[in-house]
């Protein structure tokens, strides 16, 4: 859910007001943008900040094009890019596919969740690049500890909300589908599943998100591509244009990538978007 | 609409024993139905704490027949309900469906709930389907069937809807729908109406009786409401509380149909007075009982 989401008027409104106010409010959104934008853009043209630590707009946009073409230090963006994606996405579909799981275990025995909840809630306050040592210690500095500190990242919201959500299950579902002769192996299929969904997509989303922002953490011991890699190399030497495009293709990215979960939340529980 | 072309297509009937085989000689519920609770008792507890919720609950209900169960609240109907469902062991007595004892919850016995608790990620269509699809285990056997019911509460053209985009009452009728695809022996229906506004109410009442003309099955009936009771009833069976038993079994001999203006027939009048002052005595006995607990409690 956005922040848009949760704003709700306190009167109902009428179609043509609604309309007006959500107009509004994408103009508001678009003025800030194109404000930011000038004073980006009058600021460096005048000279009022030192050009080494903020480029301009037409600098920045030159060392895009440049690092598309030509690459940077030896990888085109669009190299960086994947190989960022790659550990990601890695790290993400394995956590899902332990995460979830064994939250919906630990949401229905809490044997189950007396073992795991005290491991999970012990490294999950820790900060990224805290664990990170250790898990460099353990398995060097090869992908395999930047996928594992991205797994490790995405690991405990998956875990938490689909707990939650197995564990609050409405009983009253679960007694109609009884009474109208649902057996076990239905009961989960048909009832249990589609109930904990809502709440696993929500974790889905927070977990992503989640990892994605542990990147820059996972790529700068040792890495030779990837977004975050790239910036943290640029950032060494003061090549700030580089930095900036950076941040612009790792929040664009990471934009996009909350776009594209949010498709599939819509496309795994339709009845809420009705 | 008959009663022949309720009946839907022709089910395929497995191998199996119960209610499976039922299906197949489904007929106007002369012969199928017959709910009989035979001394039933139910408390919780061990030792001391031990509380009688129902004690020696005995109801007869022919097949086809319409049975209110009136009571205040805490007098353990729903309890009772729960036995019938087989939600809720009972602790003494048995509980028998045509002749079978109830050990679990099943198919052959529909239940309506209070809030209607439709499967928000199911179309209307699908959660009509649903039962259908359990015990049949054939998609397209099912929705067919689901229709079938779909129009009986004349809400055919919101299939493709989710209950949430239903109103309150709405969402009550696919309930009743989805409890009656399965073809029940017995409908048990706890307060069904209990939570929607007074015209909606009214508007449903008269879309059960109408729904129950053309399905005849067994109804297992329980509200608080006087009213409603009579209004819906061939039977009114009170209940008084503390613990749960039956005060009065008093015959409904208004004919039908039924229409609201009944409500003012002298029939109606003379069963409500009765009611009123039964359920008026029982909940006085139970707050006397209260206070009393509530005064050796302080003391």
């Amino acid at each position: 859910m956005s922040a848009a989401d949760v704003v709700e008027p306190s009167a109902p409104l009428s179609r043509r007001a609604r309309k007006w106010r959500l107009g509004r409010e994408r103009a508001l959104t678009g003025l800030t943008v194109a404000g930011l934008f000038l004073a980006w853009l009058l600021s460096t043209h005048y000279g009022l900040v030192n050009p080494l630590f903020l480029p301009s707009p037409a600098a920045v946009w030159t060392a895009f094009v440049r690092t598309a073409t030509e690459g940077y230090q030896g990888s085109l963006l669009h190299e960086h890019l994947l190989a960022s994606l790659g550990r990601v996405l890695t790290g993400y579909v394995l956590a899902c596919a332990i995460g979830i799981p064994l939250g919906i275990v630990m949401g229905l025995s809490r044997d189950v969740k007396a073992v795991f909840d005290p491991v999970i809630e012990f490294y999950r306050p820790l900060p990224p690049l805290a664990l990170y040592t250790l898990i460099v210690m353990w398995l060097g500095i090869g992908d395999t500890s930047k996928v594992a500190l991205l797994f490790l990242a995405a690991l405990p919201p998956l875990t938490i909300s689909s707990m939650q959500a197995a564990a609050g299950v409405d009983p009253r579902f679960v007694k109609a589908a009884r009474s109208l002769g649902a057996g076990k192996a239905q009961l989960f299929r048909h009832v249990f599943l589609p109930a904990c969904l809502p709440g696993i997509c929500t974790g889905m989303r927070i977990s992503l998100g989640f990892t994605y922002t542990v990147l820059v953490a996972a790529e700068i011991v040792a890495a030779t591509a990837g977004l975050g890699w790239m910036i943290w190399d640029a950032s060494k030497f003061l090549i700030s244009d580089v930095v900036i495009m950076g941040l612009f293709v790792l929040a664009l990215t990471g934009v996009a990538l909350d776009f594209a979960i949010r498709r599939c939340e819509r496309a795994l529980t339709p009845w809420r978007f009705r | 609409m008959n009663w022949t072309s309720l009946r839907g297509p022709k089910l395929e009937v497995p191998a199996m024993p119960g209610p499976m085989a039922a299906r197949a000689h489904l007929a106007p519920a002369q012969d199928r139905g017959r709910l009989a609770i035979q001394d039933l008792s139910i408390a919780y507890g061990e030792g001391a704490g031990r509380r009688t919720v129902v004690e020696r609950f005995s109801l007869d209900v022919a097949p086809g027949e319409f049975v209110c169960v009136l009571g205040p609240s805490g007098c353990g109907k729903s309890t009772v309900l729960n036995v019938v469902a087989g939600f809720v062991p009972p602790s003494r007595g048995r509980v028998m469906v045509d002749g079978e004892p109830i050990t679990a919850p099943g198919a052959d016995r529909g239940m309506v709930f209070q809030q209607a608790t439709l499967f928000p990620w199911k179309s209307v269509l699908d959660n009509v389907a649903f039962g259908p699809l359990m015990t049949t285990g054939s998609s397209s056997t099912a929705e067919q069937t689901a229709r079938t019911f779909l129009s009986l509460v004349g809400l055919a053209a919101f299939e493709k809807n989710y209950p949430m985009e239903l109103s309150g009452g709405m969402q009550q009728r696919v309930g009743i729908a989805r409890a009656l695809a399965n073809y029940p022996r017995v409908l048990l229906m706890d307060e069904p109406f209990g939570a929607l506004d007074a015209q909606t109410r009214a508007m449903m009442q008269e879309a059960l009786l109408n729904i129950w003309a053309e399905f005849r099955t067994t109804v297992l009936f329980i509200t608080h409401d006087i009213e409603e009771a009579i209004f819906l009833g061939d039977r009114v069976v009170v209940m008084g509380a503390s613990p749960g038993r039956i005060v009065a079994d008093i015959p409904v001999d208004i004919p039908r149909p039924r229409s609201p203006e009944d409500h003012f027939s002298d029939a109606f009048v003379r069963i409500k007075r009765e009611c009123f002052e039964l359920i008026r005595a029982e909940t006085m006995k139970a707050f006397e009982q209260q206070s009393g607990m509530a005064a050796r409690a302080a003391g």
